[in-house]
């Protein structure tokens, strides 16, 4: 084969061309109340061609994957009815390497009984808890096996596996319905969503607690994040800012987020690399061929560096941090996180919140987006805080900012980093692609809350 | 698909397999200019068999043998849910027009130079816009068999085209968007243009607006960006079924505003969403969910509404798995006010042009909240500006019981949603400015 790909790549008029062959096998589980109402297995065989000449891109995606000089062909026919200026691409030194996963507990060796017996369990627990009315289970998980080859003489072979749960109880009385989530992943190791007893009984007592709480009044407080949310917010909120391809071609924005400029106080600290190993962002090359890195993107409240793809890196006269991403061969990549967090420092959870004489405590995610400017992300979970103490339950609450205020605003942050791995993120059509996010806690001074 | 139908047959009591395949082609404007051509050729094949009374599934895209693809469907039927509903056998479809044969007169010159003429329009009447600009053609094909003689297909020809600018002045972004879709090959960037520059005529300056509860406007973008995903979850007839649903025992009830309908209809000529059959094989047709703001109909699929004692309403759609509810085109039915007469009678208000973050609140209770990506203040029966850092929040069922007024311009947006202005009476904002 991979003879066959070389010889499809030679002797073409380009400035670049690759080929992506990819093979996935996955099993998906859905359980809705009591019912075990999906289990499926999928398997597909597809790749693509991407062609760059004169600045402008071709694209073929196909699954019949024989005749593939055709399909360069057209990628390279499509791009030269595009390009009219100079290609920029950061050069790279050919590769060649075979990536394997090596997994403790890999899910396609895990029997399906087994998996249905864990799942079972899980869901006699929400469903046992008193005013809850039903539950939804989902699980996925994948093995790819990636054949990327390129003109300039890289040939890589990469196996990935994913896996991702999200539990849901749903708690009913006189009409009211209310929720609460729980997600989790791993790189494959199917032990990380084992031995979830307690956690998914708390998740049910807690969505039958939101049935009395009240909702939050809406408008501006002092906001404690959870590191789960915390990382929800760093990626919303500054992390799609960061991707190059929003920046690379507009000038006001490059004068916007111009290297060097504050964005917060010196304790803060963010990362985005996929070279920090052992999470669902972790690979040790991107899409494109590039090595895998770990990118300061705030140091000391100052803008650092931006994730990049070649194309970005090389416009930009900057280097490439691998972060090309494809979220399977139906898609060219684009520039996209892998695990994103902040850096924790030294306060306690104690010392955060001791002087807060009126401010809102939110927990966990579900949800969030951005328009790269003002920003939204929601809790699953939210508290008063009163005079230094957790006060009452809340309602969840929708929490929103902007991205060259509320950095700013940050003006605690603890010692207790975690990294949350339940996470998938979207872009243009590409969703939901693993990535993780983590923070420890941290408090903003003023954030705008949605609430009646 | 028939060697896979035989295969299955062999060691199962019933079985289905769906076929679809499509060949799509989108363009890509950046920042004002061509930047890629895409060619996007799929073909997926799914299969549902029921062995034991229970349901299997297993897909492939890409070239699979028949036996691996069976095998892999039997491994699941053990633990599958047990099957309440037969593989249907209609004698007749409806005949939905899906396919316009002009599609494959589109040339690849015809939609760059489209994209140009709709970036070039906008950029006249804002010259520091960046645009970035979709232009996609396509068809689709699906087959579906099934053992109990059951077959139905057809062709869908697709065209869409979407527009997105953004406008930075310091660190203020502006910004606005429009988008289209139907079989029909639409070669007119007008009606995009025209909306584009009518957002950008509204947002000309920053208002601010202050923290209390005033009456708000939802154009249909913001309809759609607001108060769409939680009705679509309350009238899934699944949810409805597990009790998830806030209208689970409110059938016959009049819950919204009078003057409210909703249909479901995937019956309409050339839209995108239409379809003679679902994904499983069952007819099409035009289902009323709301009817004079009573609750009038769930929308389901073949085992949902066995299991609900109903009838399929020909909403199963496949989103990689096994058939779900999920609905086609959604219809609110138009008043009789003018939007311009809806901001005249709002003495201090808002107008909810694309709202975000809306779907990721409490969607099954109904709530709703997010920020207002673009928005524009009402004072005095007159729109004066753009408001920022502005949240919104609601419940669907408070702001759809009663309305002030609904508008006599309805639209489509989303490629899914036909609606009119909302006007409600009062919703909650906060405002960092405020």
């Amino acid at each position: 084969m991979q003879d066959k790909i070389a010889n499809s790549l030679k002797g073409h008029n380009a400035d670049y061309v690759e080929i992506r062959l990819e093979e996935n096998k996955a099993t998906r589980i859905i359980y809705r109340g009591n019912r075990l109402e999906e289990i499926g297995r999928t398997s597909s065989l597809g790749g693509n061609v991407r062609a760059l000449i004169k600045g402008g891109w071709g694209f073929v995606s196909f699954n019949n994957v024989n005749k593939l000089r055709d399909k360069v062909e057209l990628a390279v026919n499509q791009a030269r009815l595009v390009g009219k200026e100079t290609s920029k691409f950061s050069r790279l030194e050919p590769v060649t390497d075979v990536v394997t996963a090596e997994i403790e507990k890999n899910p396609t060796a895990v029997p399906l009984a087994y998996k249905k017996k864990l799942f079972d369990e899980y869901n006699d627990i929400i469903l046992s808890t008193p005013k809850i009315q039903t539950s939804n289970i989902g699980y996925n998980d994948s093995q790819r096996k990636i054949t990327f080859a390129s003109s300039e003489g890289t040939y890589i072979e990469q196996t990935k596996v994913d896996i991702s749960l999200r539990l849901a109880a749903i708690a009913s009385e006189d009409g009211q319905v209310q929720q609460i989530g729980l997600s989790l992943g791993s790189q494959g190791d199917f032990s990380a969503i084992e031995g979830l007893q307690e956690q998914v009984k708390q998740m049910a007592h807690r969505a039958v607690g939101l049935l009395s709480a009240p909702q939050a009044k809406g408008g501006e407080y002092i906001v404690v994040l959870d590191p789960v949310l915390a990382g929800v917010f760093v990626h919303e909120a500054f992390g799609h800012l960061s991707e190059a391809d929003h920046v690379y071609e507009n000038k006001r924005l490059q004068d916007i987020m111009v290297l060097g400029r504050k964005f917060g106080d010196k304790h803060l600290n963010i990362v985005d690399g996929a070279a920090v190993s052992g999470l669902r962002g972790s690979y040790k090359y991107d899409d494109e061929g590039v090595s895998a890195s770990k990118t300061y993107l705030i140091r000391e409240g100052i803008l650092e560096s931006r994730l990049h793809s070649r194309e970005t890196a090389a416009i930009m006269g900057e280097n490439p941090t691998g972060n090309a991403r494809a979220i399977n061969y139906l898609f060219p990549p684009i520039v996209r996180m892998t695990n994103t967090y902040i850096e924790p420092r030294i306060l306690s959870f104690e010392d955060i919140i001791s002087d807060i004489k009126e401010g809102i405590y939110a927990k966990d995610w579900y949800g969030g987006t951005t328009s790269l400017e003002m920003f939204t992300f929601s809790a699953a979970e939210a508290y008063m805080i009163c005079n230094g103490k957790i006060a009452e339950l809340l309602r969840p609450v929708v929490l929103s900012g902007n991205v060259f205020v509320t950095l700013g605003n940050i003006d605690a942050i603890g010692n207790d980093l975690q990294m949350n791995q339940g996470g998938g993120c979207g872009k243009r059509e590409q969703s939901p692609l693993p990535v993780s996010n983590g923070s420890p806690h941290i408090r903003i001074r003023s954030c705008l809350v949605g609430g009646s | 698909m028939e060697d896979i139908l035989a295969q299955a047959k062999k060691v199962a009591e019933r079985v289905e397999v769906f076929q679809v395949s499509s060949k799509v082609t989108p363009i890509h404007f950046e920042a004002n200019r061509l930047k890629q051509i895409q060619d996007k050729e799929s073909t997926r094949t799914a299969i549902r068999l029921i062995k034991g009374g229970k349901v299997g599934f297993a897909q492939a895209s890409g070239f699979i043998e028949p036996e691996t693809l069976v095998e892999m469907a039997v491994e699941t039927c053990q633990f599958g849910m047990p099957a309440k509903f037969d593989f249907p056998n209609p004698k007749v479809y409806p005949k939905i027009d899906t396919f316009d044969l002009q599609i494959d007169a589109v040339t690849i010159d015809d939609m760059v130079e489209l994209g140009e003429q709709l970036i070039a329009k906008i950029r006249q009447h804002t010259s520091d816009i960046l645009c970035e600009a979709s232009i996609s053609r396509g068809i689709a094909s699906v087959h579906i068999i099934n053992s109990e003689g059951g077959e139905a297909s057809y062709n869908k020809s697709l065209f869409s085209m979407g527009f997105e600018g953004v406008l930075i002045k310091d660190e203020d972004m502006l910004f606005v968007g429009d988008s289209h879709s139907s079989c029909h090959p639409a070669l007119d960037f007008r009606p995009i243009a025209e909306e584009v520059i009518k957002q950008l005529e509204l947002a000309k300056r920053n208002v601010s607006i202050s923290t209390k509860p005033v009456p708000v406007i939802f154009t249909p973008h913001g309809v759609a960006s607001s108060l769409i995903a939680p009705l679509v979850s309350a009238f899934n007839g699944k949810l409805v079924l597990d009790g998830a649903s806030s209208l689970k025992d409110k059938l016959g009830e009049q819950i919204f505003d009078k003057n409210f309908f909703l249909w479901d209809d995937s019956t309409l000529p050339y839209q995108v969403a239409s379809y003679p059959c679902d994904d499983e094989g069952v007819p099409s047709q035009r289902t009323a969910l709301i009817d004079n703001g009573a609750v009038s109909h769930f929308f389901y699929d073949l085992q949902t509404a066995a299991l609900a004692n109903t009838q399929s309403t020909g909403n199963g759609s496949r989103h990689g798995g096994l058939p779900t509810p999920s609905p086609s085109s959604l219809v609110i039915g138009k008043g009789d006010t003018s939007f311009r007469d809806m901001v005249v009678d709002i003495k201090e208000g808002l107008v909810v042009e694309f709202l975000i973050g809306a779907e990721q609140g409490n969607i099954l209770n109904g709530d709703f909240s997010g920020n207002v990506l673009l928005g524009y203040k009402i004072e005095n029966g007159e729109i004066t500006g753009r408001v920022k850092d502005t949240m919104v929040a609601g419940n669907v069922y408070q702001v759809l019981k009663q309305l002030e007024a609904i508008g006599n311009d309805p639209r489509w947006v989303e490629g899914f949603l036909l609606t009119p202005c909302l006007y409600c009476s009062s919703l909650s904002v906060a405002s960092r400015a405020g």
